[in-house]
């Protein structure tokens, strides 16, 4: 209660010099990669078109750099008008602190209840019964992007799945060229895993460890087969010395590299790149093999302010957001799905309309994002990191770690 | 006389006193209000904050500080998490290398710039100026250094020697080394500079009267010089030694960590769960870990330093 107190006079102090200004919204965020920034672009500009200015607070870095200092400025008293967090519990604690704001009212106004589909995108949103963000787009994370150019070289045939491109691996090393791009931070290999997790063990199994969180399941044999395929990526992994996804995406598209499993954000690079989809690149969803994809992606928070013109201004942006023109607008260049099932995407491209289609049949899961704790998630990267790293960690001892961290995830 | 002389003290001591109390609050009291903000700072922040750290590494918080207690659960995880002994390990290694180069590089320079040579001031420069630099700094340069494409094993290999391989930084079992190197390269200069003001100290004539006595100069500096310069050697082994517990920034800039978690040191622990995992409680049990090492370092320490002092 002291820290709340604490919050609120320092919001005051920081609040009352701005009350002359008009409805300035600052909209903090970890979109800037090439398309990301491209995609942001399109969302400022319809905000400005309202009348309001849209004030670009982005934090350069993956999510994990940008969280802390979005999340120490809103307990820290120094509210920003929206922030980015992805569709989960990254904002949990805040929302049940007080700390950001009720947008029932916009939401009812705008029929979101309907129109946004999945439906779990909505209740990552809703605290009892109250909804607290608006979603943005629908990213998934089972993807893997292929350089048809970096086949071509080694005289091998386009995987259709990843059971093929671990076939093709050594014909890849052989012609020079590194077969899986994997950056080197940990989110990289721990979404990489949990990919594999569903793609090749099936939604059943991915729910049961993630959703359940069954420690059983995890230490079981269905398990083991993954960490099986885990240690296959490690190898084909190894040699690819970048520290960025994206700069492991610009290996795939300069046909320095075989492959990336990376979600469909990385799409948006490609797209930079002027290149197309089924002519230098191909995208396999699922891996290829199980057609189910993870609907994470992000959403935008609205922290409680007490100046009445950016209250209004954060209306009207939550609004924009759901809007079906932007929608459209914004995931085109994002390469994301739009978050409403009701709107036209002819314009997009081959991998986008694959995972459209995947999405509106409903073979849908939960992100992870979603369904443990940032902290779980974490103790995941650690492990997952050193498994990749440290190659005389066996399968064996990984999948045992990984049970334990299951069993105590909330 | 043995009963009036009680009675005598004991009829002074009231008058005495509320006239003498007073006298010792308000003596320099200029200098005691010019200093009680300070004092404030360091009870309320640094003493008030410790505690608190401490007080909540007990309990179950995560993004937000939350006073439901848990016991030692947080310890319990902390111990089990091999990520914890990576760091704790990688801490240690550093710490004792840097220690003994620090110092031993540090002596030999300053011992090398006092025989009079030519140019000291440009040498002293040249040591001391990436002092100037922040870790950050310092682990990007290094970084693109020891990158394989780019740098030492780049060059090498360019001149011919094809199968030469140094890439520290990409080897989880040498990453460690890689950053040392950047942190001695960084910290070196200003041990030098410490040390060479020490030598500075030494009076000339004990130089003399150890070279009237034929002793090799070699042993001069062991046996007689460098227990002269004890002070010296304690101001140099808390600055380095403050510099090693707080090892962040420098691994941030350099490696984050990797590959894998190959190169994680505690305090990176400490931020990554507080503030990533959005795990406090974990954090604050890996910070009050942090803690009692250096305080299990430096009471005992502290006790014999200071300690001795006031008996003698």
């Amino acid at each position: 209660m002291r820290f709340r107190a604490f919050a609120a006079v320092m919001a005051a102090t920081v609040a009352l010099p701005c009350i002359a200004q008009a409805a300035d919204l600052e909209v903090t965020h970890w979109w800037t990669s090439g398309g990301e920034a491209a995609a942001v672009k399109e969302l400022a500009t319809a905000f400005d078109a309202t009348g309001n200015k849209w004030i670009d607070g982005a934090i350069a870095g993956s999510g994990s750099t940008a969280r802390p200092i979005m999340i120490s400025r809103i307990t820290g008293g120094d509210p920003m008008g929206a922030t980015q967090f992805n569709h989960g519990r990254q904002a949990e604690e805040l929302v049940q602190e007080g700390l950001m704001r009720d947008l029932t009212e916009v939401a009812e106004k705008g029929k979101w209840k309907d129109v946004i589909k999945p439906s779990s995108l909505l209740d990552s949103c809703t605290f009892e019964g109250k909804i607290y963000c608006a979603p943005v787009n629908i990213h998934s994370w089972q993807w893997l992007w292929l350089s048809n150019a970096a086949f071509e070289k080694a005289g091998v045939p386009v995987p259709k799945d990843w059971n093929e491109f671990v076939a093709a691996g050594p014909k890849l090393r052989e012609a020079g060229i590194q077969p899986l791009a994997v950056g080197g931070s940990a989110f990289q290999v721990n979404g990489l895993f949990d990919t594999l997790v569903i793609s090749l063990g099936g939604t059943d199994l991915y729910n049961k460890v993630y959703k359940d969180k069954d420690e059983e399941t995890a230490a079981g044999p269905e398990i083991a087969k993954i960490f099986a395929a885990a240690d296959d990526a490690r190898k084909l992994a190894k040699g690819s010395n970048v520290q960025d996804w994206n700069q492991a995406t610009n290996l795939v598209i300069t046909g320095k590299a075989g492959g990336q499993i990376m979600g469909d954000w990385a799409q948006g690079e490609f797209q930079q790149a002027g290149q197309t989809a089924g002519k230098e690149y191909s995208c396999l969803p699922g891996l290829g093999l199980n057609q189910t994809l993870t609907t994470g992606g992000d959403a935008i928070y609205f922290p409680l302010l007490d100046d009445e013109e950016k209250s209004k201004a954060q209306e009207v942006l939550a609004e924009t957001i759901v809007d079906p023109k932007v929608q459209v607008a914004f995931n085109l260049k994002k390469g994301s799905v739009p978050i409403r099932g009701d709107v036209d995407l002819a314009a997009a491209n081959d991998c986008m309309k694959k995972g459209i289609e995947i999405i509106s049949k409903g073979s849908t899961a939960i992100s992870t994002d979603q369904l443990v704790s940032a902290d779980t998630q974490k103790q995941k990267e650690d492990l997952m990191a050193e498994f990749f790293a440290n190659e005389s960690m066996t399968p064996e001892q990984a999948q045992e770690r990984f049970a334990s961290i299951i069993g105590s995830a909330d | 006389m043995a009963n009036s002389v009680p009675s005598r003290t004991r009829s002074s001591a009231p008058p005495k006193a509320p006239s003498g109390r007073p006298n010792q609050l308000f003596r320099n009291l200029h200098s005691k209000i010019a200093l009680t903000p300070m004092i404030l700072v360091a009870s309320v922040i640094f003493f008030g904050g410790t505690i608190w750290t401490v007080i909540y590494s007990f309990t179950s918080s995560r993004l937000l500080p939350r006073a439901n207690f848990v016991g030692l659960t947080q310890y319990d995880r902390l111990w089990a998490s091999s990520r914890w002994w990576i760091s704790i390990e990688n801490l240690l290694v550093y710490g004792i290398l840097s220690l003994i180069f620090s110092l031993v590089i540090g002596f030999v320079l300053a011992a090398l710039m006092d025989q009079k040579i030519r140019f000291e001031s440009a040498f002293r420069t040249i040591f001391l100026y990436p002092f100037a630099l922040s870790f950050i700094v310092t682990g990007l340069v290094w970084q693109w250094i020891l990158n394989p494409e780019f740098g030492v094993q780049g060059i090498v290999r360019s001149l011919g020697w094809t199968s030469f391989t140094f890439d520290p930084l990409y080897n989880p079992d040498i990453v460690i080394y890689g950053i040392l190197i950047a942190g001695l390269w960084q910290g070196t200069g200003l041990v030098m500079c410490l040390m060479l003001a020490g030598l500075r100290g030494i009076d000339e004539d004990i130089w003399k009267a150890a070279r009237v006595d034929g002793i090799p100069m070699w042993r001069t500096y062991l046996f007689v010089v460098i227990p002269m310069m004890r002070p010296v050697f304690i101001t140099t082994l808390v600055l380095i030694g403050s510099g090693i517990v707080k090892l962040y920034d420098l691994v941030v800039a350099q490696t984050s960590g990797g590959p894998g978690n190959a190169s994680e040191v505690p305090a990176k622990y400490v931020y990554d769960y507080m503030f990533q995992a959005q795990n406090l409680g974990q954090g604050f049990a890996a910070s009050t870990m942090m803690l009692l090492t250096v305080a299990i370092i430096i009471i005992p320490w502290a006790y014999l330093e200071f300690g001795g002092k006031k008996r003698g």
